[in-house]
Formats: C-alpha cells, sequence, structure tokens
C-alpha cells in the first residue's frame, strides 16, 4: 500500500479488452496501489480523444495506433500523447453477412476461420462480382486509426483487393456493426469482441477469420495516456502500470472467466448478455457450420507479454499509415512514431516488482512460427507466434525496405 | 426567411445564410438548440436525428457548419467522412479554430462537439458556436432541474412509507416518527430519504410489508 491516494480518471469503450480497467477498479487492484479510478464509459473513439484533449480524462482505453496518430498530428485535436502499457492482444474477428457467407461458402474447403482459405474465397466472389458490373462489397471497420483496419486491409490487399479500388472500408460504431449487416447496409465487418459473436447469436452474421489467424498475437488497445499529465504524474503512472498489470493476469486466470463475464456483462461496462461474452473470454467462437472452435491465441491479456508496449508494434502501425497515404514518411515522423510507445515507463514500474520483462524493446514482427523462449530478465518468458498469415515479416530496422516492398506491390494491382 | 436589423447583422447582410446541421436523437434538445441559431444570427437549420443513412444525407444537406451530441456514437462515421472527403464536397475542420482552446473547452464540456467548413470567417462561427453552446448547456440545466424534481417527488414518497412503518409498528404519532427518522440520519450523515429507504427495504425483507 502506497502512501498517498491518487485520483486517475480513465475514458473506456464497451469492449470485452476493456477489462484490466474494469478488474482493477472492481476487484480493489488500483486501491492496492493507492489509486481511486474513475471510469467513464464513453460511446466514440473521437470523444475518449476530445476528453482527454480538454483534461477530462487522464488516461484512455484507446485504439493501439491512435496515439501515434495523435502524435503525428492527423485528425483533429490531436492531444500528445504517451502508451506505457498495452491492454492485451487480439479478440477481433471478421464477420460476414449469410448473403456473403453463402457466396464465398463454395470456394472454402472448411469454415475453421483459416485466413489464407478466407481470401482466396473473398477474392473470388469480389473478382465476380466486378466481371458482372454488380457494386462493390462494403466493409465496416470501427476507426481509420485502428489495428482493426490496418490488419484488414493488409489482408485484403495480398490479394490485390485494395481498398478503395476494389472493395470499399466505411467506418461504424462496433455496437452498430451488427445492425448495420443485417439491413445490407454493409457486407461485413472487422471489430473487437463482443460485436462479432453478437452478429453470429442473432443469424444475421458469419464469422468468417479473426485477426488472431491475420496476425498472431497482434497488438489491439493500449493505454493512452496525455503526455503533459504523464510527465507531472509520473508516481501515479507506474501506479497504475502495476494495478492494470495485476488485473491483466487475473483476467488471463481461467478460473476467474465466469466473475469476469458477469461483471463486463454490467450495464455500467460493456452492458451485453453474459452469454455473448462468455465465447471471447473462453477463446471460442462459433464457425459457420455451428460449432464452437477454440482459436489459438485469439485473446491474451497478460500472457506472453501482451501488456508489453513494443516499439515495433507503433511501427508496423506507422507502416500501415504510410501505406495507405494517412501520413507520408519521413525519418523524423517514424522517430516520432516509434517514441510514442514507451517500454522504459512499463520497465521502471514492473522492474521492481520482480517480474518477467523482455529483454528488447522491438522485435522482429513474424519472425516467430511457434511459442518461442524469448530473451528476458529471469529466463522464462515465452513469446509468440506473431506470424503473419502470408509469412511476411517486419524488421523495424529494415523500415524504409519494408514501405518499399508495399510500394511495390501495391502498384502492381 | 426574414433579413434581420440592427447594426450588429448589417456585415453579415452581404453574405450567404449559414447553413447550419444539427445531429442529435435527442429532439427536444436539437429543437431548443435550433431556436437559439434561429433568434441569433441569418442562418438555415436542419436537423437530423436517428438515421442509418448519415453519410447519403450530410452529402444532400451540405452543411457549412455541423453541431452533433458529444456522446452521439456516430461521431467516428463523421470524422472519417471528413477525411476521405468523397462524401462531403468541401474540407471540414473540427471546431473554429484548433488554436481556440477556450471554444474546445466549453464545447465539450457542454457536450456538444462541432465541425465547420473551411475558409469561413471566424468571427461568424464563433458567435453561432457560443449559441449552441450554451443552448447545450440550457438544456442540460433542465434535465437536471427535471431530474432533481424526480429525485424530490421519490424521497417524499419513500420517507411517507417509513413514517407509516414506524407509526404501525412502535405506535408512534407522524411527528415522532419524522424526528426519529430526521435525528437518524443526522447521527449517520446521510439523507432523510436514505434511511427511509433503508428501513422500508428492512421491513420487506422481514416481511413485514409485502405490498412490494
Amino acid at each position: 500500500m502506497t502512501d498517498s491516494i491518487c485520483e486517475i480518471r480513465a475514458g473506456f469503450i464497451p469492449l470485452v479488452d476493456c477489462a484490466p480497467l474494469v478488474i482493477a477498479r472492481e476487484l480493489g487492484f488500483a486501491e492496492q496501489e493507492g489509486i481511486h479510478l474513475r471510469l467513464s464509459r464513453e460511446t466514440s473513439w473521437a470523444t475518449i480523444r476530445d476528453r482527454l484533449a480538454v483534461s477530462h480524462i487522464d488516461v484512455a482505453h484507446i485504439l493501439a495506433p491512435m496515439p501515434v496518430a495523435a502524435n503525428l498530428g492527423l485528425g483533429p485535436l490531436q492531444t500528445e500523447m504517451l502508451v506505457p502499457m498495452a491492454l492485451g492482444t487480439g479478440a477481433n474477428s471478421v464477420t460476414v453477412s449469410r448473403e456473403l457467407w453463402q457466396a464465398l461458402s463454395p470456394h472454402m474447403d472448411a469454415a475453421d476461420f483459416d485466413a489464407a482459405n478466407a481470401l482466396n474465397a473473398l477474392s473470388h466472389v469480389v473478382r465476380d462480382r466486378e466481371a458482372r458490373s454488380q457494386q462493390r462489397l462494403t466493409l465496416g471497420v470501427v476507426h481509420p486509426y485502428s489495428a482493426h483496419h490496418y490488419e484488414l486491409a493488409y489482408w485484403l490487399a495480398s490479394a490485390g483487393l485494395i481498398p478503395g479500388a476494389m472493395i470499399d472500408l466505411v467506418v461504424v460504431p462496433p455496437p452498430l456493426m451488427p445492425a448495420a449487416l443485417a439491413s445490407g447496409q454493409i457486407d461485413g465487418f472487422c471489430a473487437g469482441e463482443p460485436w462479432g459473436t453478437v452478429a453470429a447469436a442473432e443469424g444475421n452474421g458469419v464469422i468468417l477469420t479473426t485477426n488472431a489467424q491475420i496476425w498472431r498475437n497482434s497488438p489491439e488497445k493500449v493505454l493512452g495516456v496525455r503526455r503533459d499529465w504523464a510527465e507531472s504524474q509520473s508516481d501515479g503512472v507506474s501506479r497504475l502500470i502495476r494495478a492494470l498489470y495485476r488485473a491483466a493476469e487475473w483476467c488471463d486466470a481461467e478460473g476467474n472467466q465466469e466473475q469476469l463475464a458477469e461483471i463486463l456483462a454490467d450495464e455500467r461496462y460493456v452492458g451485453e448478455r453474459v452469454e455473448r461474452i462468455r465465447p471471447c473470454l473462453a477463446r471460442s467462437l462459433k464457425s459457420a457450420d455451428g460449432a464452437s472452435l477454440t482459436v489459438e491465441g485469439f485473446l491474451n491479456f497478460a500472457s506472453k507479454a501482451a501488456t508489453f508496449p513494443w516499439t515495433s508494434h507503433a511501427l508496423w502501425f506507422y507502416s500501415q499509415m504510410v501505406r495507405w497515404g494517412q501520413v507520408e514518411h519521413s525519418a523524423q515522423r517514424a522517430e516520432l512514431a516509434r517514441g510514442t510507445y514507451r517500454p522504459d515507463l512499463y520497465r521502471l514500474a514492473l522492474e521492481p516488482m520482480g517480474i518477467e520483462l523482455p529483454s528488447a524493446n522491438a522485435k522482429v514482427e513474424g519472425a516467430l512460427r511457434s511459442e518461442t523462449p524469448a530473451g528476458s530478465r529471469l529466463g522464462q518468458l515465452r513469446l509468440g507466434p506473431d506470424t503473419f498469415f502470408d509469412g511476411q515479416v517486419f524488421d523495424p530496422e529494415q523500415l524504409e525496405a519494408y514501405l518499399a516492398g508495399f510500394k511495390a506491390k501495391d502498384s502492381q494491382w | 426567411m426574414p433579413f434581420l436589423c440592427g447594426a450588429h447583422n448589417m456585415p453579415a447582410m452581404s453574405e450567404q445564410a449559414l447553413h447550419i446541421l444539427i445531429i442529435d436523437n435527442n429532439q427536444l434538445r436539437a429543437s431548443i438548440i435550433e431556436d437559439g441559431l434561429r433568434e441569433g444570427a441569418r442562418v438555415r437549420v436542419t436537423v437530423l436525428g436517428e438515421t442509418t443513412e448519415l453519410l447519403r444525407r450530410i452529402s444532400e444537406i451540405d452543411p457549412d457548419v455541423i453541431f452533433i451530441d458529444l456522446e452521439n456514437p456516430n461521431r467516428d462515421v463523421l470524422e472519417h467522412m471528413f477525411e476521405v472527403s468523397r462524401a462531403v464536397k468541401r474540407p471540414i475542420a473540427m471546431f473554429v479554430d484548433q488554436s481556440d482552446q477556450a471554444s474546445i473547452e466549453a464545447a465539450v464540456d457542454a457536450g456538444v462537439s462541432a465541425y465547420v467548413v473551411d475558409g469561413l470567417k471566424k468571427e461568424r462561427v464563433r458567435s453561432i458556436l457560443e449559441t449552441a453552446i450554451s443552448r447545450f448547456n440550457a438544456f442540460e440545466r433542465l434535465k437536471r432541474e427535471l431530474e432533481d424534481a424526480k429525485t424530490q417527488l421519490a424521497d417524499r414518497k419513500v420517507i411517507e412509507r417509513a413514517k407509516a412503518l414506524l407509526m404501525q409498528t412502535r405506535g408512534m404519532s407522524e411527528p415522532e416518527a419524522y424526528t426519529l427518522l430526521r435525528k437518524t440520519a443526522m447521527n449517520q450523515n446521510r439523507r432523510i430519504a436514505e434511511i427511509a429507504e433503508s428501513l422500508v427495504l428492512a421491513a420487506g425483507l422481514l416481511g413485514g410489508e409485502d405490498d412490494k
């Protein structure tokens, strides 16, 4: 217990991965660190950003690329932010309408969420529709600066389905995705749980693949902190990291799943029926034929260093911002992107706890083909797999070459 | 639309009326803002409630200024639209001026977000923004007053029930019952209504009151 109490105000969006903040408050992990944690449930990422900007909140559960975008000056009302920790990996799915599923299924060997298989089928359908001059398919994403958007676009473009040219991407708020799918406004969407499960349970959607299949153990949400607040409250930041780390460990323990599902189902948090939250926590999703399939690494709250803010994640998002024309590349901007993620603050907070920490701040993304022992303080850390579905790797030291590769590839279609 | 008179409106005479779009699922609040905007300046106002076709409607309406409730989940949709900009004919920025921190804070405090077509004169938009903010605040005040009134009514009801319970079970007079409630509340540093609620709840649990 620390001697003084500090109050921290945090914003979150009702999604399963807001769990560490909720549990830190509900089960006393914040209190143990002397933090009075006030949570405010928000309805859009824009409002999270604005409330950070005018100091209504100090920290937020935020899309992993958003703080990078903010520091690069993208979008309105930018506030300088830093990311001292990540809030887990995964928990996203690509869900399509029943109608689109019917067109896809003849081209698929199995309904097993395999990303390459699904993409091959989608590519057939898109080109078939083009040949018949039918309307382009439209897929929903939650935000232009989201892991969903970049991973979906990465996946699509690897088969030449360039967003904006072959297929349209539109932004739809996550809770409105199932309804937009049911009304035919969109043909599919990529969003965090529980929304894929909700669409499947309501009978309008079929889960096609998951982000865990597109990029294994990929980053998703982070703790975004206003830079000026972090600089004036360095002790508060450390305490919050410790509280959230403990909460994330609790969330990952199998024996806690039922209690976690019940807490998240509450109106103040996710506000969905508990049976629609359970599948995600069990890492098990409903496939097209109704069977529940366990998805390896679908969601990690703490294990495999899921809370570590890898600078290679920040740079991968940056590379996709450049690829899709959101920002023009320069060495200085790349440095700004990298510097947004702050593993130094993470280490500062957790080292005294004797917690296992990776030795490096960045890794070559996509290099670990299976779970592998990684260089760490106590020698017990296991990471990966972290492969991309197409077998490509991203070496953050070779950013220029990676960018040039996309330029050559995307222009050939 | 009538032309407004008065010296302060003179410079605006030569300019076209601004077209303002209010996106709000709350009809009452939208009309309160609309009235306020119509009073103050030469403007055209369109109100858009719940719609699944937000993008198409905005591109048809082609507004100069958009006000949207901060709690509206469609804000992310709106901002994406401004970015890709195929649907909107003109570039739109947030608020009057990014450097104008005070108006931004006032707007977020009030619960409204404003988007403005680039190139509009700041002073023209600022007064409109101020009106919208003050109307949003007025609505919030109204809502709070209504909620307070509701709470007061509920408080009075529960206190009446608690008094009746005490009179029944302990044979107290009405003033005695009220005094006991008030004293207990003071001792425990809680509101009388809270004490009354606990009493009614406890009586219910003990089976003394089964009309609930």
